[in-house]
C-alpha cells in the first residue's frame, strides 16, 4: 500500500521552491549540494559549447572554398586545436558531469553525493582548468591537435608556451574528472536508499557508475603520457625523444588508452538519459533492463582493449592490427544491442513525441550512421584509407554530436522542468530539433564523401581542383544553421526560467525517484529516505514508501576550502608556464592550507 | 476571442483557405481556423520525414561525381583494389544493416505514437529469445567483414613477398616535404614519386622530424611516416596516370601543403626517366644559366640543398640536381615554370608561411639566373 | 525509531555497509594502480635502449637498496601495529608506531636522496639518456608518494599527541594506512623491475 503521496507532503517537503537556489555569491562559491555544483558545471559547459562552436564556425568559414585565408595557417591550427579540447573536456564532460551531479543522487534516493566538499572542489578545478587553458588564446594558443602527437609536441617542433597550456590545462582538468569519478562511484556504491539494488537502479545511474569507472581507470594513462611530456619540454628528458632512442609511439599508446574509453565516457551518459528518456515517453518500461545494463558493463570492459584502432596505419604489423581489429568488432555487439532493446521499448508503447523525446530519438537515428561507420574503421585495411581524413571526422562527430550532444540535449529538455520547476517551451524546442538534425546532417554527412574523395584531416585549406569545394560549402552553410539552431535553444532555456510554466513533481509522468519531490527539488532532497521495491517506482504498485518526517534533515555545510585548494592548483599551473620558482612555493602553500583545513572541517556544522 | 484563432466568417479568413479547421471546445458550431500554431503532430512527422529523405538524396547524389584526383573509391594497384573491395563488403553490409533498423526505428514512432485514450500500454520486459537473436545476427556480420579483413591484413601490413622483386623507394618524410630514394638505381628526388605500372613498388617510409603520413588515395592506404621507425607500403600500378597525394598526419604549421604527385609510367617511359635523373647536374650552356650556376653553388643555397656534380652538398632542403625536369615545386603546390621558381626563391614565406626555407632577399637580377640555371636542370 | 536516531542512522548509513571513505580510498588506489602501471610499463620499453652511458648496470646497487626496501617493509610492519593499538585504544603504543612509520618512511627517503645524487654525480640525468628519464622519473613518483604519506603520518602523529585519536578514530588510520601499504607494494615491484630484473647491459 502506497503512502507516497502522503509521505511527499510533509511540512519539510513543502518548502521545496523557495532556498534550493537563494542566497548570494558567497553561498554559490562555497556550496557542497550537489544540485547547485550540477547547476554551475551544466551552466559553465554551455559557455565553453559556445565558444568551441565559434571556434568551430570560423573553420567552416576558413574551409568553405579552396585558399579562402580567412585565417593563418597558424590560427587554423590553434583553432581545431582548441575546438576538439574544448568540445570533449570541457563542454561534453561538464555537461555529463551536470547530468550526475544534479540527477544521480535523486534517482538513487540520497541527500547527496557521498563527498560533497570534493565535489565542489572538482567543479572549482574544472572551472580553473578551462579558464587558464583559454588565457592560452591571450598568449599562445596550443596548435598541436586535441590529441597532441609527439614529437610535434616537443619543444623542438612546438617552441613557445601553447603546448605547455595545453598539457597543464589537460592536468587540471584530469584530476577534476578523476576525483568527481571517484565521487560518482563511491556514491552510487555505498548511497543508494534501503531496497534500491543495483539491478533496480535507473540506467542513467547505472551508466555513470560504468562511465566513473571508466575514469578512475583511464585518466591516469594520459596523466602519465602528459606527464612524460611534461619531464620532455621542462627538463629535457628523453621519452619522446627519437635522437636518444626514444619512440614517439609511446606518446600514442599511453594517449589512446585513455582515449578510447575516453569515447565511452562521452556516450555511456548520453545512452543512460536515451533509456530514460525512451521508456519515460513511449509509456513503457526499458525493455531488457539486465541486458541493456550489462552491455553498458562490457562496453565498459572491452573499451579498454580496442585503444590501438585509432593506430592501423602506424605500422604495429599485422597481428596487433588483427588483434584490435577483432576487439572493436566485438565492441560493437553490445552497442547494437541496446538499440535494438531501445526500439522494443518503443515498440508497442504510446510515443509521445515531446522535445526530449525527439532528441533521444535523434540519438538513436544519428548514433547508428556513427556506428557503422565505425564498423566501416574497424576493419584496418579499409581504414588505410579512412583514418586521418574526413571520413572519419564525420564519423566522429556523428557519434559525439549525433550521439552525445543530442542526448544530453536531450537531458536539459527532460530534467529542465526538475532543476528550475518551470517547463520550457515545447514549440521552440521542437524548432530546435528539426532544425538541428537537419542543420547537423547537412554540415557532417558531406563529410563522408569528403574523405572518401580523398580530403585529409587537419588540414587549413585544399587545393581547387581536387572536388573538394561543393562539399566543404554545403558543411559550412550547415554549420552556420546549426549555430542558429543553438540561438532558439539558449532563447528557449533562459527565457523559460521566467516565463516558463510552473512544473509540477512528474510533468512527464516518468517513474524514477527524482520525480517524486518536488521541482526544484528542497535543499535536502527528500524529507526522509525511500524504500524502494521496484525498478520503476513511480509506476509500480507499490513501487517505493517513505516513512513521514517533521523535521529537516540536517546537510553538510558549505565550504570555503575546496575553492582554495583549487586555486593553489591554479597557481601552481600558472607558475609552471611562467616559469617563476617563487609561485610554485606560493602555490604548494596554498594547497597545503587548503587540504589542512578542509581535513579539520567538520562536515556537518 | 480564443488567441490564435479566427472566425471563419471574418474577412481575414479568405487568407486561410485551407488551413485546419479546429472547431473550439464546447461550441462545434463556431468552426474557426487556427492560425500561428504548429500543424498536427502526424503532420509534423511527415513533413519532418520527406525533408530529411530529400536532404539525404540530395547530399547523397551530390556524392556521384566522375573520378576525382583523390579518390579512394577508383584504385588503379592490386593494394587499393583490396582494400576498395573490402570497403565495398563492409559498406553494402552497412547499408542493409541501417535500411533495416533505421526503417524499423521510424516505422515504431509512427505506428505506436500516442493517439490519446487512457492508461498505459502493456509492459513488457524482455524477451531472452529476441535477445539472443539480434546478439547474434550482428555477430554473424560481423564475423563475415571479419574474415576477409584478418586475410587482407595479412597481405597489406607484411612486406612485399620477394617473388615479386619489387622496386625499393625509400620515402623521407620532412616538414613539409617529401624525399624520395631509389638506392638501387641511386636516384634522390624530391615531390614527384615516379613509379613503373606493372612492377611491384616497395616504400620504405621514415621521417626525418615529426609523424607524417603517405597518401595517394588512387594508389591505396596511407602508411605513417613515423621518426625512429621504418615502415612499408608496397602496390602494383595497373594503370599509367598521374595520381595527387598528401600527407595525412598532422605534422605541424603547413601540413595541409605537403603534398606529392605519383606518376606511374609505362616501363618503357620510367627507365627512361630513371637514366635521365641519375647522374650528376647537367653543365648549362647558356650564359644566363651559367651566371645563375655560380650565384647558387656559391650562395645560401648550397646549405640546404644538393646538387650532384657541384659543390652544393645541402641536406636538409630537396634534392635539386634534376629539379628542372619536374612539373611542380614546393611539394606539388605550384606548377614547375620560371615565375613560380621565381616566386618561390623571393616570397616563399607568403606562398607557404612558416616553411623552412628562410633566406634573406635576394636582388631580383640575381634570381633571375638562379632560376634560369635551376630550370636548365633537367 | 526517533528521528534523533534516524538522523544518526543517515549520517552513517551505507548501502554495502563499507564506509565511504574507505571505499575511497580503494578506488583511489585503484587509479595509482593505473598511473603506476603506466610508468613502469614505460620503463620496461624503454630498458636495454640506451644508447649512451650511464648504463644502469654501472649505477645500481643492489645491497644497498635491499637495506632502504627493508627499511620501508619495516615502516609497513609499524604501520600495521599503529592501526592495532588505536583499535585497542592504547595511546602510547598509538604514538609510537604513528612516530616510528614516518620516521622509518624518511630514513627510506633519506636513502633515495643519497642513491639520486650518487646517481647524479655519475652522469646520470633526465636527459642523459632513456635510463635517466625512465629512473628519475619512476622512482621520483614513487618517492613524491612516500612524502606524501610521510607528512600525512606525521600529522595524524600530532593528533595523537594531542590525544585527539582516539579509538573511534581508528578508520583515519586504517585509512591512512591503506595508502602507506599501498605505497610499499608499489615499492616492492619497482624493487623488483628496476634493480632485480636487470638484464642486458644497456
Amino acid at each position: 500500500m502506497a503512502t507516497s503521496e502522503a509521505a511527499l507532503h510533509s511540512p519539510a517537503g513543502a518548502h521545496g521552491h523557495e532556498g534550493t537556489y537563494s542566497g548570494g555569491i558567497w553561498s554559490w562559491i562555497t556550496t557542497v549540494d550537489h544540485k547547485r555544483i550540477g547547476i554551475l558545471y551544466g551552466l559553465t559547459a554551455l559557455m565553453f559549447f559556445v565558444l568551441g562552436g565559434i571556434e568551430a564556425l570560423v573553420i567552416r568559414l576558413q574551409l568553405h572554398g579552396p585558399n579562402a585565408g580567412i585565417v593563418s595557417p597558424q590560427v587554423y591550427n590553434q583553432l581545431f586545436t582548441m575546438h576538439g579540447t574544448t568540445m570533449i573536456f570541457l563542454a561534453l564532460m561538464p555537461l555529463g558531469a551536470a547530468f550526475f551531479n544534479f540527477v544521480v543522487p535523486l534517482q538513487i534516493g540520497a541527500r547527496d553525493v557521498a563527498f560533497p566538499r570534493l565535489n565542489a572542489f572538482s567543479y572549482w578545478t574544472f572551472l580553473f582548468g578551462g579558464l587558464f587553458l583559454y588565457s592560452s588564446w591571450f598568449w599562445q594558443a596550443p596548435d598541436a591537435g586535441w590529441f597532441g602527437y609527439a614529437n610535434l609536441t616537443s619543444t623542438q617542433f612546438s617552441p613557445g608556451p601553447g603546448v605547455d597550456f595545453w598539457f597543464l590545462g589537460l592536468q587540471l582538468l584530469g584530476l577534476s574528472s578523476l576525483v568527481a569519478a571517484l565521487n560518482f562511484a563511491i556514491t552510487i556504491l555505498n548511497l543508494r536508499a534501503p531496497g534500491m539494488k543495483l539491478m533496480r537502479m535507473p540506467l542513467f545511474t547505472w551508466m555513470t557508475l560504468v562511465t566513473s569507472f571508466l575514469m578512475i581507470l583511464a585518466f591516469p594513462a594520459i596523466t602519465v603520457g602528459l606527464v612524460l611530456l611534461m619531464f620532455d619540454r621542462f627538463f629535457d628528458a628523453g621519452f619522446y625523444n627519437v635522437a636518444v632512442g626514444g619512440d614517439v609511439v609511446l606518446w600514442q599508446h599511453l594517449f589512446w588508452i585513455f582515449g578510447h574509453p575516453e569515447v565511452y565516457i562521452l556516450i555511456l551518459p548520453a545512452m543512460g538519459i536515451v533509456s530514460e528518456i525512451i521508456p519515460t515517453f513511449s509509456q513503457k518500461p526499458l525493455f531488457g533492463y539486465p541486458v541493456v545494463v550489462y552491455s553498458g558493463v562490457l562496453i565498459g570492459f572491452i573499451g579498454f582493449g580496442v585503444w590501438a584502432h585509432h593506430m592501423f596505419a602506424v605500422g604495429m604489423g599485422p597481428i596487433a592490427n588483427s588483434v584490435f581489429s577483432a576487439t572493436t568488432m566485438i565492441i560493437a555487439i553490445p552497442t547494437g544491442v541496446k538499440i535494438f532493446n531501445w526500439l522494443a521499448t518503443m515498440w508497442g508503447g504510446k510515443i509521445r513525441p515531446k522535445a526530449p523525446f525527439l532528441f533521444a530519438f535523434g540519438f538513436i537515428i544519428m548514433f547508428i550512421i556513427g556506428g557503422l561507420s565505425g564498423v566501416m574503421h574497424a576493419s584496418p585495411p579499409a581504414d588505410l584509407q579512412q583514418t586521418d581524413s574526413y571520413f572519419v571526422v564525420a564519423h566522429f562527430h556523428y557519434v559525439l554530436f549525433g550521439g552525445s550532444v543530442f542526448g544530453l540535449f536531450g537531458g536539459i529538455y527532460y530534467w529542465y522542468p526538475k532543476i528550475t520547476g518551470k517547463m520550457m517551451s515545447e514549440t521552440l524546442g521542437k524548432w530546435h530539433f528539426w532544425l538541428m538534425i537537419i542543420a547537423f546532417n547537412i554540415t557532417f554527412f558531406p563529410m563522408h564523401f569528403l574523405g572518401l574523395q580523398g580530403m585529409p584531416r587537419r588540414t587549413y585549406t585544399y587545393e581547387s581542383g581536387l572536388g573538394f569545394h561543393d562539399m566543404n560549402l554545403v558543411a559550412t552553410a550547415g554549420s552556420f544553421l546549426l549555430g542558429v539552431s543553438f540561438l532558439i535553444f539558449f532563447w528557449n532555456f533562459f527565457r523559460s526560467l521566467k516565463t516558463g510554466q510552473k512544473a509540477g513533481e512528474n510533468p512527464w509522468n516518468a517513474a524514477t525517484l527524482e520525480w517524486a519531490i518536488p521541482s526544484p527539488p528542497p535543499h535536502y532532497n527528500f524529507d526522509t529516505l525511500p524504500t524502494v521495491r521496484s525498478r520503476d517506482p513511480l509506476w509500480a504498485e507499490d513501487g517505493y514508501e517513505k516513512p513521514p518526517a517533521d523535521e529537516e534533515p540536517e546537510m553538510p555545510a558549505g565550504s570555503g576550502w575546496p575553492i582554495v585548494v583549487s586555486a593553489g592548483l591554479l597557481v601552481l599551473a600558472i607558475a609552471a608556464i611562467t616559469g617563476h620558482l617563487w609561485m610554485v612555493g606560493v602555490g604548494v602553500l596554498i594547497v597545503f592550507v587548503g587540504v589542512y583545513g578542509w581535513s579539520f572541517q567538520p562536515v556537518y556544522r | 476571442m480564443i488567441p490564435g484563432t479566427i472566425r471563419l466568417d471574418s474577412p481575414r479568413a479568405s487568407l486561410y483557405r485551407g488551413a485546419c479547421l479546429n472547431p473550439p471546445e464546447g461550441d462545434p458550431s463556431a468552426a474557426r481556423i487556427t492560425t500561428g500554431r504548429m500543424p498536427s503532430k502526424k503532420a509534423t512527422w511527415r513533413r519532418g520525414s520527406w525533408l530529411v529523405l530529400g536532404l539525404v538524396l540530395v547530399v547523397g547524389l551530390a556524392g556521384c561525381t566522375g573520378v576525382l584526383p583523390q579518390s579512394s573509391l577508383h584504385p588503379v594497384s592490386d593494394f587499393g583494389q583490396r582494400i576498395d573491395d573490402l570497403f565495398r563488403r563492409i559498406f553494402w553490409f552497412a547499408v542493409g544493416v541501417f535500411v533495416i533498423v533505421e526503417g524499423l526505428l521510424l516505422y515504431a514512432v509512427f505506428r505506436f505514437r500516442d493517439r490519446g485514450g487512457e492508461g498505459r500500454p502493456e509492459p513488457v520486459h524482455g524477451n531472452t529469445r529476441l535477445e539472443i537473436a539480434w546478439t547474434l545476427a550482428p555477430a554473424i556480420i560481423l564475423v563475415l567483414i571479419a574474415v576477409p579483413t584478418m586475410k587482407t591484413i595479412f597481405i597489406v601490413d607484411n612486406p612485399a613477398p620477394a617473388s615479386s622483386n619489387p622496386l625499393q623507394i625509400n620515402v623521407i618524410g620532412h616538414q613539409w616535404w617529401w624525399e624520395f630514394e631509389y638506392p638501387e638505381q641511386g636516384i634522390v628526388t624530391a615531390d614527384e614519386l615516379h613509379v613503373p605500372v606493372g612492377r611491384t613498388v616497395q616504400l620504405n617510409l621514415t621521417s626525418k622530424d615529426v609523424i607524417h603520413s603517405f597518401w595517394i588515395p588512387r594508389i591505396g592506404g596511407k602508411r605513417d611516416v613515423v621518426p625512429g621507425h621504418t615502415n612499408i607500403l608496397w602496390f602494383t600500378v595497373d594503370s599509367a596516370g598521374e595520381y595527387p597525394g598528401q600527407c595525412a598526419e598532422f605534422c605541424g604549421e603547413e601540413h595541409a601543403l605537403m603534398r606529392t604527385l605519383a606518376i606511374a609510367q609505362d616501363s618503357a617511359t620510367f627507365w627512361a626517366w630513371v637514366d635521365s635523373v641519375k647522374g650528376p647536374a647537367r653543365e648549362p650552356t647558356d650564359s644566363l644559366a651559367l651566371e645563375g650556376k655560380q650565384l647558387v653553388v656559391n650562395g645560401i643555397c648550397i646549405s640546404c640543398h644538393t646538387i650532384r656534380g657541384t659543390q652544393a652538398q645541402g641536406i636538409v632542403g630537396p634534392d635539386l640536381t634534376h629539379v628542372g625536369s619536374r612539373q611542380t615545386l614546393a611539394a606539388t603546390i605550384l606548377e614547375n615554370t620560371p615565375e613560380n621558381m621565381f616566386l618561390w626563391i623571393t616570397k616563399n614565406d607568403s606562398i607557404k608561411p612558416g616553411n623552412k626555407m628562410k633566406i634573406p632577399q635576394l636582388p631580383a637580377e640575381q634570381v633571375r639566373k638562379m632560376v634560369a640555371y635551376l630550370q636548365s636542370l633537367k | 525509531m526517533s528521528q534523533g536516531d534516524t538522523a544518526a542512522l543517515e549520517h552513517h548509513y551505507t548501502t554495502t555497509g563499507l564506509p565511504s571513505r574507505k571505499m575511497l580510498m580503494w578506488a583511489f588506489i585503484g587509479s595509482e594502480c593505473m598511473f603506476f602501471g603506466s610508468l613502469i610499463t614505460t620503463y620496461l620499453v624503454y630498458h636495454g635502449r640506451n644508447l649512451q652511458g650511464p648504463y644502469p648496470a654501472d649505477l645500481l646497487s643492489v645491497p644497498f637498496i635491499s637495506v632502504t626496501t627493508f627499511v620501508l617493509l619495516m615502516s609497513s610492519l609499524m604501520m600495521v601495529l599503529a592501526l592495532s593499538a588505536v583499535q585497542r585504544g592504547q595511546k602510547k603504543w598509538t604514538r609510537v608506531f604513528l612516530f616510528l612509520t614516518p620516521f622509518l618512511g624518511m630514513i627510506f627517503l633519506g636513502g633515495q636522496v643519497i642513491e639520486f645524487t650518487h646517481f647524479a654525480e655519475s652522469g646520470l640525468s633526465l636527459s642523459r639518456n632513456l635510463f635517466g628519464s625512465t629512473f628519475f622519473v619512476l622512482t621520483g613518483f614513487h618517492g613524491a608518494h612516500v612524502t606524501v604519506g610521510v607528512i600525512w603520518l606525521l600529522t595524524l602523529w600530532v593528533q595523537s599527541l594531542r590525544g585527539k585519536l582516539g579509538s573511534e578514530h581508528s578508520l583515519s588510520v586504517e585509512i591512512a594506512g591503506l595508502y602507506w601499504h599501498f605505497v610499499d607494494v608499489v615499492w616492492v615491484v619497482l624493487f623488483t623491475v628496476i634493480y632485480l630484473m636487470q638484464g642486458v647491459k644497456t
